[in-house]
């Protein structure tokens, strides 16, 4: 099993109350920025990543966002040109690079070669959508998002294993010489871990790829399940699905104290968290869901299969924002909501004591072959990030590893992924362990 | 209350649903973004003596997608081939919003295709003064609200009041997202139309707005007069976006006198 390390390198110089009455981060005006402070973080948000790779992780994630101070990789290729050459061994995964935004596949294919020749091949490239939000600060059409995604990887792993020049006359992409000298390091080219909040399509697609799927901190029950999706879909194309297809991402964060840890903790959700990423109207942009996730969003707004709130579902229907303008209020529902994600299993915080057996848990229940730690939001210091991030190097992920090798984690640099193959008709081994969630009541 | 009845006809392959309701001289309607409201008022009086014919958007649902419209010209070209195929033309024609830019497209291409057109507040050209409403980062029921200037009008409040039923929704968001396909970028109007529309000669036409339209400002009209030799403008005071359901005596009057002269 491969041990990451990630954090959306959050701008942490806003006065929450702006975030609230926003009722977002995105479109939070950038009045709000100062250059000094981000020139700090960016500088400082590197050396954290150097430093997890001195503590022994395996793997270093960054994302992107874009108008987002909730995230301040917006270019995050920048962030990954500069760890390549100052890392020595940490694999350096994308998760990933948001294609239909970004329009541009060929220079995307040369960016990626150049990060991942610098780092002599420890590259990990991902691919996302793109935030909903983010099709409105980039001009980037939604209704042809899905479109736009699958013929950018198409062409991206083209320019990067047929021998050019070769014209290209697509859809949405048109070159006439594509012949990038620029190659990636790894042949054919780099290993991709597809990021995802439980999207069907995105789990079908990455299961006909052979991609490992990351489950990006999405509820245990809806997880399994498409964890299943994926295997059924492995299986008829003849292979199981292992942990080597698997990956999970969930915010922990660990103190010397469980009640520091706490109180840390509650960074989480600050200006209302992950749920306050972009406000309803810009969540959804028309188009931006398949027909079948609008069927589903129209006949059941609670469920989570879109991986959003379902309040934010609701709003998106009634087009009504919360409605709270004392402060107090919302904060005092955020923390409910804080507590709800912990019991949920969705947020792991703690001392290295009380988070070991939770994160075993989530092992044996997702049997992941690629695990990440998602390092605190919100205000927390510098210091109580690198505490954080060194308990759990020395005291957690050494349990964690023995636990892996216990219960069997391969990961794909260990097991390529579908390389077992499956006979026709045969059913799939089960790829998670549901026994759990009922104890917890969870499914 | 006309009898109205809805068929198919078929373009190029493609089965399009098509409103028809009323008796008399053919009027083509183009309904807007939002897809077609339904039968209303002022459908119900012309058609005493028109009959309409409404097709329902490809891509909104009824009409399924055609993955080849891209632009509003696209779907303006494909609205002129249905003209043609039906032996309609020269036809008269009126047409809202979005559906007046596919209108605009379609006159700009071949003024000789309408008698007389009707556009109501038409997207398609952009204005020199105030920016076409962005539609796209609203959600649904913030866009309705916005189309007219008085969300108590009654004939509003029977189309869109009460709660949302999830058929109901999900026709708004198939209209919203092929919108969006093919008028995305550039926002909802074409550079080279009033270009082009300026050489429409011979091209007879009403320009119909609100006072009070929150989503295409007066720029627009503005713009397209100043393309249209001998365009007509008549303004409904105190309304929005939605002149024909918030003052439909008016427009009706408006229309018909139009239609008639």
């Amino acid at each position: 099993m491969k041990l990451a390390y990630f954090t959306e390198r959050p701008y942490r110089w806003i006065d929450e109350d702006e975030v609230l009455k926003n009722k977002a981060f995105f479109a939070l005006s950038n009045r709000h920025f100062d250059h000094h402070k981000a020139a700090d973080d960016y500088n400082y948000f590197l050396d954290e990543y150097c430093y997890a790779e001195e503590l022994g992780f395996d793997a270093v994630a960054l994302n992107e966002h874009h108008g987002n101070p909730f995230c301040m990789g917006s270019v995050m290729n920048v962030e990954a040109s500069i760890l390549a050459r100052i890392t020595n061994k940490v694999k350096i995964v994308l998760i990933g690079n948001p294609l239909p935004v970004i329009k541009h596949p060929l220079r995307m294919a040369e960016e990626l070669a150049e990060i991942d020749l610098i780092s002599r091949g420890r590259l990990v490239t991902g691919w996302v959508r793109g935030a909903g939000s983010e099709q409105f600060f980039n001009n980037a059409n939604p209704a042809y998002n899905r479109e736009m995604f699958n013929e950018a990887h198409d062409f991206i792993v083209q320019a990067w294993t047929k021998p050019g020049p070769w014209r290209y006359e697509g859809k949405h992409f048109h070159y006439r010489h594509v012949n990038p000298w620029a190659l990636p390091y790894q042949k054919p080219h780099p290993q991709m871990w597809i990021p995802g909040v439980l999207s069907p399509e995105t789990v079908r697609w990455c299961a006909q790829h052979r991609y490992p799927y990351i489950g990006l901190g999405t509820a245990l029950g809806p997880t399994c399940d498409l964890w299943d999706m994926y295997a059924d879909e492995a299986a008829k194309l003849g292979y199981q699905a292992g942990p080597e297809n698997f990956g999970y991402l969930i915010p922990s964060f660990v103190a010397e104290t469980d009640e520091k840890a706490q109180e840390l903790g509650r960074n989480f959700v600050y200006g209302g968290g992950q749920n306050a990423f972009s406000r309803p109207e810009h969540t959804l942009p028309p188009g931006y869901n398949s027909k079948g996730a609008i069927k589903m969003l129209a006949r059941h707004p609670g469920g989570s299969w879109l991986g959003v709130n379902p309040d934010k579902l609701r709003e998106s229907k009634d087009g009504e924002l919360r409605p709270e303008t004392d402060y107090d209020v919302v904060r005092k529902k955020l923390l409910s909501g804080y507590q709800k994600v912990q019991n949920n299993h969705q947020l792991i915080i703690g001392s290295p004591k009380t988070v070991i057996p939770k994160l075993k848990l989530l092992l044996q229940i997702l049997r992941p072959g690629v695990f990440v730690f998602f390092n605190v939001q919100g205000t927390v210091s510098n210091e109580d990030r690198l505490t954080s991030m060194r308990l759990i190097a020395n005291e957690v992920m050494p349990e964690l590893r023995e636990y892996a090798k216990e219960i069997d984690l391969p990961d794909s640099y260990q097991r390529t992924p579908g390389s077992v193959a499956l006979q026709s008709g045969v059913s799939p081994a089960p790829v998670s362990d549901r026994g759990p969630l009922e104890e917890l009541g969870l499914r | 209350m006309a009898n109205w009845t809805e068929t198919t006809v078929n373009v190029g392959g493609t089965d399009v649903a098509l409103v028809r309701g009323g008796s008399g001289k053919p009027l083509f309607m183009l309904h807007d973004e939002l897809g077609f409201p339904g039968w209303v008022t002022w459908n119900d009086a012309l058609a005493e003596e028109r009959e309409f014919l409404i097709p329902l958007q490809p891509g909104y649902g009824k009409t399924p997608r055609v993955d080849w419209i891209r632009t509003y010209r696209d779907l303006g070209g494909f609205y002129a081939r249905m003209i043609r195929e039906m032996n309609l033309g020269p036809i008269d024609a009126i047409a809202f919003s979005a559906g007046g830019y596919a209108a605009a497209e379609m006159a700009a291409a071949d003024p000789a295709m309408f008698e007389r057109l009707v556009l109501v507040a038409p997207m398609g050209i952009r204005p020199e003064e105030g920016e076409i409403a962005d539609i796209f980062p609203l959600t649904i029921r913030t866009h309705m609200r916005a189309t007219v200037a008085d969300i108590n009008t009654p004939e509003f409040g029977d189309i869109y009041g009460g709660e949302m039923t999830p058929d109901q929704f999900e026709a708004f968001e198939d209209a919203r997202a092929e919108a969006a396909r093919i008028g995305w970028e550039p926002y909802m109007h074409n550079p080279s139309l009033p270009h082009l529309l300026e050489g429409a000669k011979g091209l007879s036409a009403l320009l119909v707005r609100g006072s009070a339209d929150a989503i295409v400002p007066k720029g627009c009209i503005d713009s397209y007069k100043k393309v249209i030799d001998h365009a007509q403008v008549a303004t409904i005071q105190g309304v929005g976006h939605r002149p024909e359901i918030e003052n439909s005596a008016e427009f009706i009057r408006i229309v018909r006198d139009y239609l008639t002269s």
